[in-house]
């Protein structure tokens, strides 16, 4: 394998990375200052896209779609906090569960009855097909380029209203003591209706941006919902730093594994075995690494003790 | 309002009229519902164990499900093509005896939750719900590239396996046999969740550092609970092959293991037998909604936020005063 | 007043008949909830649309939620609740392999609108287990002898790493006469191929086979025209169904895929389906409804010579049916000694007509096709 290619893998591991912070930085946001396990995050993943794909019929224009991956998510997440999620966060863990798993039937069959069984079409606009020359003769794909660079600005936005503005201090202390922002008199059920439409909003465009690329359909959040829970248990609950660093560790190995495990078992055995326990153990890999994470740090990279 | 043992007796004896019903009626599907209802029920229970009863959420028991499914299935599918597995010591002939079939399940989950339970139980919370989902995964990837017993595709055993000379394939008869199974399960549940061990499990989930201080290893406990709840969940997968004559890696996947914590807590988790409760309310939902309309999950869902808005205590607490 | 007589007579005589005709009860276990049940919607309809006329056929429908245990407690229940005399329905491999040992086992009639999975059709395969649409090898063998034909000398193939992926590409491999350039199996459920298609761009290959069902493959065949690769793309019809193109859009545009099914085949039959399908749905039929309206026609035609009391003889009508009144919507179709079709299975393009993507037959690619199980088959 050349050079120029390996690093071109790379950036595929990288982009992959940033697809799945996209993902977990509102699922850990939202369980970090509310303490609630969301599994209908992939919901908002979901609806995101499908209406990036039904404002991008209507109008064919890219950006508005873009646009309305993140409105419509964020208001749809007020509505279901004020209705059932506020009555949740008092409660145990299991009760969130239970209540947010049945969400997910709800949006599901609800998008199904909408839009149809099939699958939609949302593309990429022209502007952004295909490749761009990188430096040292690397092609890569000019929108992948730009969810690395969306990606990029996202965690930096996220670490400036963390730490630079009144909403941050909030946040940061609702994520330390729950006492203390009532004591300071801020109004906590607004701050948690804020934080659970940004993370709506969040995995709404990830949706969008994903859904350019894959297949919008019924049920497309929940294999993610499932990764970004891994990056998020791996990078430590509720630290953003630890979403990004551990959506870009999944990203990376997992692409790897893919390419190098079936070359590797190649060597020992014959080709037909290797290719299949090779990629066996490539659809493994992301829970074998957090397997080996929480071995030796149980509340994971960045978590607090 | 009734008292937890008469809610339990009441349950069970439901469970019984209702195959019976069938039976009577000449409508087997009722007994194969009645029979699913059991099968998931022992599971959930088994799950209790240690969710509702030591605190740990494992979002990875289809992995002991599907392990005690696949071994059974396995050594069913070795009878019936008369193949032996060659292990290094003997060559294992597979065997067609419910009973023989049951143990070796037992043992394989016994043996799966032991290694799995010793590495997860070192973490807590959230981060234990992860653990046990990835090694979950793992089985559940493993078992879709595994070609020789039919990787995505499952196994089919054909026939139930046998039990003494009862007819098993009829369905009152395997249905019965369940429903013993299930009996034997909660007996044995509910002595351990009044012994000596059950209350000390139970102190675990409340407060660790005083268990220390009784001289006692909380991690002993919860590891001999998860191993206990492992086993009987494995059993119930050895059931579910025999009923459903079949085993794929969909009884490995993660939302096996979600519906069995809906089960859990639709039912109530504080309770022996809220499990089984959560499977008749999930599966008859399931199914007389269904019949009605196919945007069946829509209302599935709907009534389901309902009821853990307004019954935190699920469907059980409804009826059983404390 | 002679000939309205006659005719009076005739429905009459008709009317009778339809009375003395033993009812057919027929399970429809498929997928109408969640991910992939666009398929399962057609096959019904397609299946509904054939058996319209046919008031003695009674059909009872279920969904299976793409669930292997949920289909054959579903199968259980049509079986021994609704006495259904045949079951049909399935659309995935793994669903029917659960389902069909479980039907047959109980002496009753399985027709297989869509899968076909090799253990079935070789050493499993059993008496009263019909396939009415190919074995799953079928179509990737003639994508093989279609790749062979088009003169493509290096391909690189790639597929889920499950049974069905792993089938496709010996079936593709089984008729291509170049070399493999690399096999790839991904995971399933995979849908950034990103990698991929990196390693495709820096392959020596001539051509790309590939076989993602669903929206694996909605996503590869985006992806690697976004990536602007510049081979040749060959494909099974699946992932250029009419359902699922308009979700690929011009991404899809000039690949090549085989098929034993195309709206613009010439003969009587798929005219009329097409266009009954396009009145009563308001949608263009697919692939899996052309499949499921022969299988209810050749249900038609088996009641219209045997009696369902009668298991033998209405195993031999739906045997010979083919040389007994039913006109498959392909064209030829006859079945081979172990019960699945021998069929021609032909190359098409997608192409764009009046702004809507679809697909032109451009070849005969494989003809009078049958399956390379049926020797393993005794029945």
């Amino acid at each position: 394998m050349s050079l120029q290619l390996f690093i071109e893998q790379l950036l595929n591991g990288i982009q992959f990375g940033f697809m799945l912070f996209l993902m977990s930085a509102g699922l850990t946001l939202i369980f970090g200052v509310m303490g609630l396990i969301n599994l209908a995050h992939g919901s908002f993943f979901m609806i995101g896209a499908f209406s990036a794909s039904f404002v991008a019929g209507l109008t064919g224009n890219f950006f508005l779609a873009i646009l309305a991956s993140l409105i419509l998510p964020a208001l749809i997440g007020i509505m279901v906090e004020f209705s059932v999620i506020r009555k949740l966060y008092e409660r145990d863990h299991l009760d969130q569960v239970l209540a947010t798993f049945a969400l997910i039937l709800i949006f599901s069959e609800a998008t199904r009855y909408i839009f149809g069984a099939f699958p939609l079409f949302l593309d990429i606009p022209n502007l952004l097909q295909g490749n761009i020359l990188l430096p040292g003769e690397i092609v890569y794909s000019k929108y992948r380029l730009i969810i690395i660079i969306i990606g990029l600005f996202i965690a930096l936005g996220l670490y400036f209203l963390i730490n630079r503005t009144l909403l941050g201090i909030q946040i940061k202390a609702g994520q330390n003591d729950r006492q203390m922002i009532r004591v300071l008199g801020i109004n906590i059920s607004r701050l948690y209706t804020i934080v659970f439409a940004m993370g709506a909003a969040l995995a709404g465009l990830a949706g969008a941006l994903i859904g350019a690329i894959q297949s919008v359909e019924v049920g497309m959040g929940e294999p993610v919902l499932i990764l970004a829970f891994v990056v998020i248990v791996i990078g430590g609950i509720g630290s953003i730093k630890g979403a990004l660093i551990g959506a870009l560790l999944i990203g990376v190995l997992d692409t790897m594994a893919r390419l190098f495990l079936p070359i590797f078992f190649e060597l020992i055995m014959e080709t037909s075995q290797a290719l299949s326990l090779g990629s066996s153990l490539a659809s493994m890999s992301a829970y074998v690494l957090m397997a080996l994470v929480l071995i030796f740090r149980p509340t994971g990279l960045f978590g607090k003790k | 309002m009734l008292t937890e043992k008469k809610f339990n007796l009441i349950i069970v004896i439901g469970i019984f009229a209702f195959s019976l019903i069938g039976y009577v009626m000449n409508e087997p599907y009722f007994i194969t519902l009645a029979t699913k209802i059991v099968i998931l029920g022992i599971a959930g229970c088994a799950l209790n164990l240690i969710l509702g009863f030591g605190g740990m959420v494992s979002f990875g028991h289809a992995m002991f499900f599907g392990i005690g499914s696949y071994v059974a299935a396995i050594s069913a599918f070795h009878s019936m093509n008369g193949d032996s597995i060659d292990l290094i010591f003997f060559n294992f002939n597979g065997s067609n005896q419910m009973l023989f079939n049951w143990f070796l399940a037992v043992i394989f989950s016994m043996f799966f939750a032991l290694v799995v339970g010793s590495i997860s139980i070192r973490t807590s919370g959230v981060y234990f719900i992860m653990i046990t989902l990835a090694f979950a995964q793992m089985t559940y990837y493993f078992s879709i590239g595994w070609t020789k017993y039919g990787g995505e595709d499952g196994l089919s055993t054909y026939v139930r396996n046998d039990l003494f000379s009862i007819n098993t394939m009829l369905p009152l008869n395997f249905f019965i046999i369940c429903f013993a199974c299930l009996c034997v399960v909660g007996f044995i549940l509910n002595w351990i969740i009044n012994s000596n061990f059950g209350n000390f499990l139970k102190g675990c989930k409340e407060n660790e550092e005083k268990m220390i201080s009784l001289g006692l290893n909380p991690y002993t406990l919860k590891l001999t609970a998860f191993v206990i709840s492992g086993a009987i969940t494995g059993l119930a997968g050895a059931l579910y092959v025999d009923l459903n004559r079949f085993v794929s890696p969909t009884s490995l996947s993660w939302q096996t293991s979600g519906e069995l914590i809906v089960l859990v807590i639709l039912g109530g988790s504080a309770r022996l037998f809220g499990p089984l409760v959560g499977a008749i309310v999930f599966i008859l939902l399931e199914q007389f909604i269904g019949e009605v309309t196919e945007n069946w999950q829509f209302w599935l869902g709907l009534i389901l936020v309902l009821i853990v808005l307004y019954f935190p205590k699920g469907v059980s607490g409804l009826f059983i005063k404390d | 007043m002679f000939k309205k007589s006659i005719s009076t007579l005739i429905v009459f005589l008709l009317a009778i008949s339809y009375v003395y005709a033993d009812k057919v009860k027929v399970g429809m276990i498929t997928t109408l909830s969640g991910g992939g049940s666009g398929l399962g919607i057609d096959i019904r309809d397609g299946f509904a649309l054939a058996v319209k006329d046919e008031p003695n056929i009674e059909i009872i429908s279920g969904d299976d939620q793409r669930k292997p245990d949920i289909a054959v407690q579903l199968a259980d229940k049509m079986i021994q609740s609704d006495k259904v005399d045949i079951i049909t329905g399935i659309v995935w491999s793994n669903l029917a392999m659960a389902v069909v040992p479980a039907v047959v086992n109980q002496g009753k009639f399985y027709l297989s609108p869509n899968a076909g999975p090799s253990l079935l059709a070789g050493k499993k395969c059993h008496k009263n287990y019909f396939n009415i649409a190919w074995q799953n090898d079928n179509l990737h063998e003639a994508a093989g002898g279609y790749a062979s034909s088009a003169g493509f000398k290096n391909s690189f193939i790639i597929a889920p790493n499950y049974p069905a992926g792993k089938d496709a590409l010996t079936g593709y491999k089984r008729y291509f006469k170049g070399s493999i350039e690399n096999e790839v199996y991904t995971k399933l459920g995979q849908t950034d191929y990103a990698a991929e298609i990196a390693k495709i761009r820096a392959s020596n290959a001539d051509s790309v086979y590939f076989f993602l069902p669903g929206g694996m493959g909605i996503a590869f065949i985006k992806q690697f025209s976004q990536a602007q690769v510049d081979l040749p793309l060959v494909g099974p019809a699946f992932s250029f169904d009419q359902g699922i193109l308009k979700a690929v859009g011009k991404a899809a545009l000039g690949v090549k895929n085989t098929s034993q099914w195309s709206k613009d085949i010439e003969n009587v039959e798929n005219e009329k389906f097409v266009k009954d399908f396009r009145s009563a749905y308001g949608r263009l039929p697919s692939l899996y409804a052309s499949q499921g309206y022969d299988t209810g026609k050749i249900i038609v035609s088996a009641m219209a010579n045997a009696s369902i009391k009668n298991t033998d003889a209405f195993r031999e009508a739906l045997k010979n049916a083919p040389s007994q009144g039913f006109k498959s919507t392909r064209g030829k179709f006859s079945f081979s000694s172990n019960h699945h079709p021998i069929q021609d299975i032909y190359v098409r393009e997608v192409i764009e007509e009046n702004g809507t993507l679809t697909n032109k037959l451009i070849s005969p690619g494989l003809k009078d096709h049958s399956n390379v199980y049926v020797d393993q088959c005794k029945m």
